[in-house]
């Protein structure tokens, strides 16, 4: 059984020095003296705190930030909505086509996805007499729209799970609809409302290609910044900025999984108590 | 209850609305413009140019079948070695496979020249261990390692998801009637994982098959993908007709690819999600 044990840690290794071999050449190039991304000089700090100097990567930046948190938030609510009355519908052939429908930007290619929508808004941009239609506007329509199917699609699972009785047994009770909704379904919901928000904020954050087709130069995100900056040359900034992202989110995954952890522990103790 | 279903109606509108705005209406424009001219006269021209690019096709379907083939070849013993560790090890490694997808793709694509140039890492050390410089970017197989790079998280997560639900007890049963390591593997083992496998390999084929980024950084350009065509035609070459109908072929063929993949299972909506 040993050796076994010691090939599967060798192959783990492997695929991790593969997956992490491109992050370590940007975190020590971000330590690099000179501008090269290509051959390493002198440890410095100095690619940092040229960052908090570079005003258009900040800008772009505070852009993707804005543009994740208000997509997302849309798709949330909008989302939340869409899986309620989909999972209330009665027609079977309505529930599947509109199902079908909400599969169409998963399951196309994201290029498809950004290309058709900019000859929409081209197309109705040139309906309107506008020829730069491109901007914010025509990116926060196409993150809502490919961060949808993951909301209602996070959101379904749950209220299939949800006691269909239990809205009807509040509305007996003298509950308004409305009120019913808030007061007991959405409680039993809200553990898929909020993995479809995460899900929906890191696609807006991360998205380059649909936004590629979709924003004009009056309103650019971080990821089309770098893009932009790949055809010619990567200032190590980038790599600094790419470093701190890294921490950051290496950070919060860790604490995710320690919270996890208890919460098994937790869990395991309360079983073997009521054993 | 007549209430409920009034504002279950209610609450679908908005996203009905956007559904048909926003997904539905963009692929009819795709249509549009790909049978249409310039002026909007309809046209079969754009299509039957097509032919010019059927290498381009050819070359994208091969390039994504590899890197799909790899992606499956690493991702399977990974995803089984990870379903069978401790609940603690299994955590750690999901996130050291899961982190990767959080940072910029441009970025990690980008920092691998470094590690392929000519003068880069690998060849600095081929040099020092005495085989000589190998070209490796710019190569055919620098823009599949690429593509295997991005997409090989989409691979391993779908197999592990079902790999953890596999039932022991069948592998146990298995062994019992005399079933060696090979004969589990193929009698027990791979049918079950296999919506992973299928869910996996969708996954890795699609963006693989449309991606224009790859190619165009650790390809040098050279070796132009229907992705990279369709990027040339809307943002630097600025024939949208001719844009929309390479869309429409390319978004065609991955249907047919996916209607052919869904034979091989009929159950494969069951467990294959990742999410």
């Amino acid at each position: 059984m040993k050796p076994k044990r010691a090939l599967s840690n060798i192959y783990i290794a492997l695929i991790m020095l593969f997956l992490y071999a491109p992050m370590l050449v940007m975190v020590v190039f971000s330590f690099n003296g000179t501008s090269s991304t290509g051959v390493l000089d002198d440890f410095s700090t100095k690619w940092y705190s040229e960052l908090l100097k570079d005003s258009v990567t900040l800008q772009a930046l505070s852009n993707t930030l804005i543009l994740a948190v208000t997509s997302s938030l849309i798709a949330m609510v909008l989302g939340t909505a869409a899986a309620v009355g989909i999972h209330s519908m009665k027609k079977k052939w309505l529930k599947t086509s509109v199902l079908t429908v909400t599969n169409i930007p998963m399951v196309n290619p994201e290029i498809v996805t950004g290309v058709s929508m900019m000859l929409l808004f081209v197309f109705v941009g040139r309906l309107v007499g506008k020829s730069d239609v491109l901007g914010f506007p025509t990116l926060l329509i196409a993150h809502v729209t490919f961060s949808l199917p993951y909301v209602i699609l996070s959101v379904l699972p749950k209220l299939r799970q949800t006691d269909r009785h239990l809205g009807e047994a509040a509305q007996d009770l003298g509950c308004p609809p409305v009120t019913a909704f808030f007061k007991v379904i959405l409680p039993n919901i809200s553990s898929g409302i909020i993995s479809g928000l995460i899900m929906a904020f890191t696609l807006s954050l991360d998205d380059f290609i649909i936004s590629y087709f979709v924003s004009g130069p009056k309103f650019q995100t971080l990821p089309i910044v770098i893009f932009s900056m790949t055809k010619k040359k990567v200032k190590p900034d980038m790599y600094a900025l790419s470093t701190l992202i890294f921490l950051a989110v290496l950070l919060l995954l860790v604490l995710m999984n320690i919270m996890q952890a208890r919460a098994e522990k937790k869990e395991k103790k309360a079983q073997s108590a009521r054993l | 209850m007549k209430k409920t279903s009034l504002t279950a109606k209610l609450v679908n509108a908005p996203y009905i609305v956007w559904s048909i705005l926003f997904i539905l209406a963009p692929m009819i424009m795709v249509v549009y413009y790909a049978l249409t001219d310039r002026d909007g006269n309809f046209t079969l021209s754009n299509l039957t140019s097509l032919s010019e690019y059927t290498e381009t096709f050819g070359r994208s379907i091969w390039y994504a079948f590899l890197a799909t083939v790899i992606c499956l070849l690493l991702s399977y013993p990974l995803a089984y070695i990870m379903a069978r560790s401790k609940a603690s090890r299994q955590r750690t490694l999901m996130m050291l496979i899961m982190l990767p997808m959080w940072m910029n793709f441009l970025i990690r694509t980008y920092s691998w020249i470094t590690i392929l140039n000519n003068t880069g890492i690998l060849n600095t050390l081929f040099e020092a261990i005495g085989i000589g410089r190998v070209q490796m970017i710019n190569t055919p197989g620098a823009v599949i390692l690429g593509m295997v790079y991005n997409f090989l998280p989409y691979m391993v997560l779908p197999i592990y998801s079902v790999m953890c639900k596999l039932d022991q007890s069948l592998i146990e049963a298995a062994q019992d009637l005399g079933c060696n390591g090979r004969a589990v593997l193929k009698t027990v083992i791979f049918p079950q994982s296999l919506p992973g496998v299928i869910s996996g390999i969708t996954m890795v084929f699609v963006p693989s098959v449309s991606t224009f980024y790859i190619s165009q950084k650790l390809g040098g350009g050279k070796f132009m993908l229907v992705g990279d065509a369709i990027e040339m035609q809307f943002q630097s070459a600025y024939n949208y007709n001719l844009g929309a109908a390479l869309s429409l072929v390319l978004m065609l063929m991955i249907v047919i690819c996916m209607l052919i993949m869904n034979r091989f299972t009929d159950n494969s909506e069951e467990g294959a999600m990742l999410f």
